[in-house]
């Protein structure tokens, strides 16, 4: 295969053969080959999180109509790098008593729950870290370490705000964990699979057509996850300080904010890679590095809309926030799931084309969501009434009193 | 002895050296943290006989739900998370004979199972679609589908249960 095409099959069967040619073991070169590859692509998802700081900054410069970083560099695009050497230079300081192993694992641990996601999206056709089967359920499952991190965070730190904000934390991640897992269960109905490369290679129509409700409930769980504005009780600087990383200087911080940012890039490919098609696109089956380049596009159009709720919503109030999540997003979940598996297997037992499954599932969710917003109409009126104007006492005749 | 033999004798050193650290530590949510570590360590095992889902929903059950929960409840009941009096009490050899007499009696019985000494079957090849069988197994009638079922209905009562007991009546 051409070096063009797919460099980084090509450059791992080179290695390949360099490394046997060398005279080492087959097992043991295979697992030199894994090892490098854990190592590139932590380094790259890592790397991301750089550029992703000077992105984030000037996006939410344009949208609070600023300019942003502009003075180091052009365009300001070694403001990161300035930001990190200030990171790296500032003191490190252990609150007193702090619980020190505890405090200084959690923040690895919360950038490992991170990149660790990274090993199972399929980028190219032939560029993933590990076709695991499972792949949808160890998505949820790493998730699950991110959350012990901030619970040790919070804990270790040896401060009530940072408590308080592991409490937070708790409540929502685990609250907002039962909608995400109920809705990953379409992609899985649809694609008849649980690993990730094979749901991109079953959406010749993009998941996001034929469940566009499950792609939105997916989004805003994902966003509450990873306890991004409008769901960032978790750090509300007005509130509670900083929540579970008040104590944290120095590049601890740094990377507790480096697995956020990166959090939000790996939520946008999972959104990209479950509901937008992934790698799919013109022409990436039969050159892989394009579909590298069709991800990340989509990638990028889902973090810009991550982003654009960010800096455009204000913080929810918890009390909402748990609403939100127990009395709207789960039982339209639950409500998506027996739908999409009923009309499915109606498909399925009709026989029918393609194109009538898409738009009988796309006309299931439309009815669904009809459904579920005159609800939440009807629920918002009973529970803040719109104030009508009484008609006044002149204009109305007296009322007769009754006889004493 | 193989690569594989190696990792399995560190990952069961492991989950022995926290599951004893979880009984030895003072602190509740450091035994919290290692009871995360052990539960980690039986993924671990389960990833070594190819069981990727065990695997998986071990790691999402478990440490996403259980040990996080133990953790919560730990810290929102205890205000000293240091328990200040000693960890034993005068008659701890007994309980250290009664275990060690179930140990041995666990070990006997074990080696007098035929089963015992056999050759276990062979773990599934990596990569074989396991998760479709075990998906079928759980709604066949011939296979788990009472249990399956039971279990469901157990979760149910608990779950009618727990709001019984947080309603504000």
């Amino acid at each position: 295969m051409p070096f063009w095409r797919d460099p980084v099959s090509f450059i791992a069967q080179w290695l390949e053969g360099l490394l046997l040619g060398w005279g080492l073991a087959e097992g043991a070169a295979t697992a030199l080959l894994t090892l490098l590859g854990v190592v590139v692509v932590a380094t790259i998802a890592l790397l991301f999180g750089i550029i992703l700081v000077w992105t984030e900054r000037k996006v939410v410069a344009r949208f609070q109509d600023r300019i942003g970083p502009n003075r180091v560099g052009p365009y300001g695009l070694f403001q990161p790098v300035a930001d990190i050497i200030k990171l790296i230079i500032k003191e490190d300081i252990t609150p007193l008593g702090a619980d020190r192993v505890v405090y200084n694992i959690a923040p690895l641990l919360a950038t490992v729950s991170v990149l660790l996601i990274w090993a199972v999206i399929p980028f190219a056709p032939t560029l993933f870290g590990t076709d695991v089967q499972v792949g949808v359920l160890y998505v949820v499952g790493v998730g699950g370490l991110g959350t012990l991190a901030i619970i040790m965070a919070g804990w270790s730190s040896n401060n009530k705000f940072a408590l308080l904000g592991a409490f937070r934390t708790v409540a929502q991640l685990v609250s907002y964990e039962v909608p995400l897992v109920l809705v990953l269960l379409v992609p899985v109905l649809l694609a008849r699979s649980m690993g990730l490369n094979a749901i991109v290679q079953q959406q010749e129509v993009w998941f996001v057509v034929y469940a566009p409700v499950g792609a939105l409930i997916f989004l805003i769980a994902s966003i509450a996850e990873i306890g991004r504005t409008p769901f960032d009780l978790l750090e509300a600087e007005s509130e509670i300080v900083a929540g579970f990383h008040v104590e944290y200087t120095g590049m601890k911080f740094g990377l507790f904010y480096a697995a956020e940012l990166i959090h939000a890039l790996t939520i946008s490919a999972l959104t990209a890679t479950l509901f937008l098609g992934g790698w799919r696109g013109p022409g990436a089956e039969a050159v892989p590095v394009l579909g590298a380049v069709y991800l990340l596009i989509k990638t990028g159009l889902v973090y810009f809309v991550v982003m654009w709720i960010r800096y455009t919503f204000p913080r929810i109030r918890i009390d909402h926030m748990l609403e939100l999540c127990w009395k709207f997003l789960v039982p339209l979940s639950l409500a998506l799931l027996v739908v999409t598996a009923v009309v499915d297997r109606a498909v399925l037992d009709a026989g029918l084309s393609t194109w009538a499954r898409v738009g009988s599932h796309l006309l299931a969710n439309v009815v669904l969501f009809v459904i579920a917003a005159q609800l939440v109409r009807v629920y918002a009126r009973r529970a803040r009434p719109i104030p009508v104007a009484e008609p006044g006492p002149i204009a109305r005749a007296p009322e007769p009193t009754p006889a004493e | 002895m193989t690569a594989l033999q190696v990792v399995f004798l560190l990952t069961a050193a492991g989950i022995i050296g926290s599951a004893l650290m979880v009984v030895s530590t003072p602190n509740l949510v450091h035994a919290a943290l290692w009871l995360v570590v052990s539960l980690f360590g039986v993924a671990v095992l389960f990833v070594l006989l190819n069981a990727a889902f065990l695997a998986v929903a071990q790691v999402v059950i478990y440490i996403g739900a259980i040990a996080i929960l133990f953790i919560f409840a730990v810290m929102l009941t205890r205000r000293l998370l240091v328990d200040p009096g000693g960890q034993t009490n005068p008659h701890w050899w007994v309980a250290a004979l009664v275990a060690l007499v179930l140990f041995a009696g666990l070990a006997w019985m074990l080696g007098n199972w035929p089963g015992f000494p056999a050759t276990a079957p062979l773990a599934p090849a990596p990569g074989a679609e396991t998760v479709q069988e075990l998906g079928a197994a759980l709604v066949s009638p011939n296979a788990y589908v009472l249990p399956f079922e039971l279990a469901s209905v157990l979760l149910l009562a608990a779950l009618i249960g727990a709001i019984m007991v947080a309603r504000e009546e």
